[in-house]
């Protein structure tokens, strides 16, 4: 049974090149791109994992990050949080927030695949 | 009746009780424990403006004038009011620069002048001397009185010859008691702690005796007051006097006393002697200012009763009105109570002559005596004091019996109230050049001469000439017809005023000329340093307090010590220094040189004994070297003066400082505010950078580490990583662009340019676009040009940006954009309209904002960087014009720029 990841971005080029790189790694693969349709995702199928925006449209990624953590049986589920917004403060908040981990845009793409991968083992 | 030795044996004892206080109060002042430092003390003291003429004189103006006699008594309560600042200032004066009388006073305020010392002695001597022999008068006919009652014939002609006439006798009595009193010794400081007491007692002797008297006649002879008004009104002659109508002069004359008694508590010279001289504290002055009025209620409140009682009793007239006190209880045999009035009245006279003959006496010997001795002696080495002691004495008698003269030739044809009048207006003659000199530093000492000058010659040629004429010494017709039949001078109705009574006459002509000369010489004249110097000194009494030292040379301490022991007595001056060198811890016994402050403190226990004047000249001779030069002197004061003026700059600079920092504090926060935006575009910028830089790393590393992947999947990643990388360098333009024009560093060339043809090359520019996305484009231009002034390539680069952003808006296929160019109120209008989805009215302002992008209408982002309508609002307010959208959602856009025409 593979993982399921779920990636919620609302750049579709970004969403097009996470979705190539989870899909390559084996998981099973959905994406959204605000964080009300992320919810939603959730609610119909709890992922393993959530590559979770922090800039987005409509319910941003703290948001979803507090919500999750808010519901006992959503306490599984790995975040990892990516950002455009480099400061550590960010980064801080993301954590605090109930972030597993934490990537900034651009990234390496092994670095984010090596840490998806130690989320889920 | 009571026999003659009774009344002398009393007369004599009262006096010998006055001068036991006077001794003990002094005995106790030696040892440190003043018995009149206290305000109670202090007011009874100045209750010596209370008078024989009070006492007798007050009634028999009643008599005559009804409430007439008040202003005498109004005055000297107003002027209370004012103490706390005229007086308070004269009292710090006198106590900082030792002054010892009126005219001490005046000359040194005005340069230290001689002149004017000897100018304000002579007023005062022959202003007062209708006052003193007014109390000398009042004196004797009350001994006559008590003597002869009601012999009447008796009373009126009891003068004979110099030696049977008792008021001879009363002015030699007095004499000695003056010279008792006052010059036992020099003192530096000129302050009479035992005869303040002494008067003092006799206030409260003078207020109880009137009180008895009007008790008795009021409530014993006649049923209370309002039993005595009865009576009053029931006889025209008395009732006439309850109106306001029997004032003779009317208002003006009730305005003139007021006004003379208000200068007459100030400045005559035996007030002055007492207010200031014989002050001890400036706070005293507090109290007294409500508890004197307080003691002149209480003196005057019987002189109205015992007035109309008189009147009632005596109805024939032939009872002068102003030994009505006396007559009244002698009438009714109350011997021992008249014993009492007499000696009442005994000590208003006596605490008068008393006061005034020293007050007199010093200014005689200080200010007239000692200036012309000391040119004429030189300075020999002689002990001084003692000759000091006996001008004094000299004075004193000489004072009394310039009184008795005048009472003798001339007082039998006034009333005791019109001597004392005369002698009021002599008074106020000082009071134009103290109250200008206190308060207003270019009162010059010129001006102060002439004022002083005219106005007591005026008074003398309207007051004191004529009382020589009605007493029959000059022609009467000098006052009915002038002098040498000249109309105009007429001594009454001088320049043909004849609208006054006499008092209210001279008031006006001296102090007009006196106030008026000393206010216009001084506007006029410029002073000299020394007068300078003086005027400052006495004008900001409160700032310098005598801390700025005016000699410069050194003096032996011992030549300053033998000096001041000439003149104080060697014993004085031993302690005098003794007392010095305690409080500044010098030790004078070796052989040590003065400082300034040391021989400045020996000036001033001498300006005590001798006024300040001769006291200026006196240790000029003992100080080595130069003085300090009045310029020099003048500059200390300056510094001083400066140095407030500095502090009062500082104030004023940490008062600006204040609001500076105020200032600095609204623009950090505007700073910080500025500083959080930069941040927050910054962060902004930052976060619109690294998103297409996402893109583009994230795929260049999938394609690098998939080479096997499809042909066509890699062509589309391509394809991505292309457009990222082109928005990413038009990002970077425009926020350089963006930058600079924020800056004011953007370059502009300005010309004149046809606006149709700028608006034809944009459409050309973009119709590529338009294609792409098969928008049809409207184009509503005139044919003609419209020239504007402005940068061309930044107007293409709002008018491309606008119609992109229309085009991007505007839906595919059924796409409809217009272009138009109009005149508007004075401005050229570009208008940019679209069909699109339209922008709700939140969003209006906020789409020219920088990296405000409307995102919610459209899935996704949109292709733009979001800087392009911030950088066209800055291009368009650079040509003063305004850019603008008006947009119904779900209607369209319109985007219009104006430019002014």
């Amino acid at each position: 049974m593979p993982k399921y990841v779920l990636i919620v971005d609302d750049v579709p080029n970004i969403v097009l090149s996470l979705v190539f790189l989870m899909k390559k790694e084996g998981y099973e693969v959905h994406s959204v791109s605000n964080g009300e349709e992320a919810m939603d995702a959730v609610a119909e199928k709890i992922p393993d994992l959530i590559l979770l925006d922090v800039m987005m449209p409509r319910k941003d990624g703290y948001e979803v990050c507090q919500e999750l953590r808010a519901k006992p049986e959503w306490k599984d589920i790995k975040i990892l949080m990516l950002t455009a917004k480099g400061r550590d403060v960010e980064r801080e908040k993301g954590l605090a927030l109930g972030a597993d981990d934490y990537v900034t845009k651009p990234f390496a793409t092994q670095e984010l695949v090596e840490k998806v991968k130690a989320l889920l083992s | 009746m009571l026999q003659e030795w009774v009344i002398l044996l009393v007369s004599l004892c009262y006096l010998g009780t006055l001068f036991a206080i006077a001794y003990y109060a002094d005995w106790r002042s030696d040892r440190g424990k003043s018995v009149i430092s206290n305000p109670y003390i202090y007011t009874l003291s100045i209750a010596v403006y209370c008078t024989a003429w009070t006492f007798y004189g007050s009634v028999g103006r009643a008599a005559e004038t009804g409430v007439g006699f008040m202003p005498i008594y109004l005055g000297p309560t107003l002027m209370a009011a004012l103490w706390w600042f005229l007086l308070r200032k004269m009292i710090r004066i006198a106590k900082v620069y030792r002054i010892t009388s009126i005219a001490d006073f005046l000359a040194s305020r005005y340069g230290k002048s001689p002149l004017i010392g000897g100018l304000v002695t002579v007023i005062a001597v022959v202003g007062i001397m209708p006052y003193i022999s007014l109390q000398l008068k009042a004196v004797s006919t009350s001994y006559t009185v008590m003597l002869h009652y009601p012999d009447l014939a008796m009373i009126q002609e009891h003068k004979t010859s110099i030696w049977t006439d008792n008021a001879f006798s009363v002015a030699m009595i007095m004499a000695a008691f003056a010279i008792l009193f006052g010059t036992r010794h020099i003192d530096a400081t000129e302050r009479h702690e035992g005869m303040v007491a002494a008067i003092a007692f006799e206030s409260v002797v003078k207020l109880l005796a009137f009180s008895a008297a009007g008790i008795y006649i009021t409530f014993i002879m006649f049923d209370g007051p309002l039993d005595l008004f009865e009576w009053v009104s029931h006889y025209p002659e008395t009732s006439r006097l309850m109106q306001l109508e029997v004032l003779p002069g009317g208002y003006s004359n009730w305005l003139t006393l007021t006004f003379l008694s208000m200068m007459a508590i100030m400045f005559l010279p035996r007030q002055f002697q007492v207010l200031v001289v014989e002050n001890v504290n400036e706070e005293h002055v507090r109290k007294a200012a409500w508890l004197f009025p307080l003691y002149l209620l209480a003196i005057n409140i019987f002189v109205l009763p015992i007035a109309f009682a008189g009147m009632l009793l005596f109805p024939e007239g032939n009872v002068d009105p102003d030994i009505f006190v006396l007559a009244l209880p002698l009438t009714e045999g109350q011997n021992i109570l008249a014993l009492f009035v007499y000696l009442g009245g005994l000590s208003a006279a006596t605490g008068m002559v008393i006061v005034a003959t020293i007050a007199l006496s010093t200014m005689l010997c200080n200010d007239l005596v000692m200036p012309v001795l000391l040119r004429m002696l030189a300075i020999q080495q002689v002990d001084l004091s003692r000759v000091l002691l006996f001008i004094r004495r000299c004075s004193i008698v000489a004072v009394l019996l310039l009184g008795y003269l005048y009472y003798r030739f001339i007082g039998e044809s006034y009333t005791l109230a019109t001597m004392g009048l005369v002698s009021f207006a002599a008074a106020a003659q000082f009071s134009p050049a103290i109250m200008f000199g206190v308060f207003w530093k270019d009162a010059s000492r010129r001006a102060a001469i002439c004022g002083l000058l005219a106005g007591f010659l005026v008074w003398f040629y309207t007051l004191l000439l004529p009382s020589f004429a009605r007493s029959g010494w000059l022609p009467v017709s000098f006052l009915e017809l002038g002098p040498f039949g000249i109309e105009l001078l007429k001594p009454y109705q001088l320049f043909g005023l004849n609208m006054f009574d006499p008092i209210t006459h001279s008031v006006f002509w001296s102090m007009l000329v006196n106030a008026g000369l000393l206010v216009s010489i001084s506007l006029l004249d410029r002073q000299n340093t020394m007068d300078r110097i003086q005027a400052s000194l006495f004008v900001d009494v409160y700032r310098h307090s005598g801390d700025t030292h005016l000699w410069k040379g050194k003096a032996m301490i011992t030549e300053l010590k033998d000096l001041v022991a000439r003149f104080i007595g060697p014993l004085q001056s031993e302690r005098a220094f003794a007392s010095y060198s305690n409080i500044h811890k010098i030790n004078f016994s070796k052989d040590m040189q003065a400082d300034a402050e040391l021989v400045e403190f020996a000036e001033r226990l001498l300006s005590g004994a001798i006024g300040a004047a001769s006291a200026r000249v006196m240790v000029s001779s003992v100080v080595e070297g130069e003085e300090i030069s009045p310029e020099g002197v003048m500059k200390i004061i300056d510094e001083t003066s400066q140095v407030l003026e500095y502090s009062h700059q500082l104030e004023e600079k940490s008062i600006e400082l204040e609001a500076a920092t105020k200032e600095l504090q609204e623009a950090n926060r505007r700073l910080k505010e500025l500083d959080r935006l930069k941040d927050e575009f910054v962060s902004t910028v930052s976060h619109e950078l690294r998103t297409p830089l996402t893109s583009v790393r994230a795929f260049s590393e999938i394609l690098h580490d998939n080479a096997d992947m499809g042909q066509e999947e890699r062509q589309k990643y391509l394809d991505i990583m292309v457009k990222e990388t082109e928005r990413l360098t038009r990002l970077i333009n425009e926020v350089l662009d963006l930058a600079k024009i924020e800056s004011g560093r953007a370059d502009w060339y300005m010309e004149n340019i046809d606006l149709t043809e700028v608006l034809g090359e944009a459409v050309t520019a973009t119709s590529q676009l338009f294609r792409e996305r098969s928008v049809a484009i409207i184009e509503l231009l005139p044919t003609f040009p419209v020239t504007v002034f402005a940068d061309r390539d930044r107007i293409i680069q709002v008018v491309i940006n606008l119609l992109s952003n229309a085009a991007k808006f505007s839906p595919p296929e059924k796409g409809e954009v217009t272009v138009r160019l109009y005149f508007k109120e004075r401005e050229i209008r570009v208008e940019i309209a679209d069909n699109g989805p339209g922008i709700h009215p939140d969003e209006q302002q906020k789409i020219f904002e920088k990296f405000k992008q409307i995102t919610d209408l459209r899935d996704g982002k949109p292709k733009g960087t979001g800087l392009g309508l911030a950088i066209s609002r800055r291009i368009i307010e650079y040509h003063n014009g305004k850019i603008w959208v008006e947009s119904t959602p779900g209607e369209g856009s319109k985007f219009i720029f104006s430019i002014p025409d």
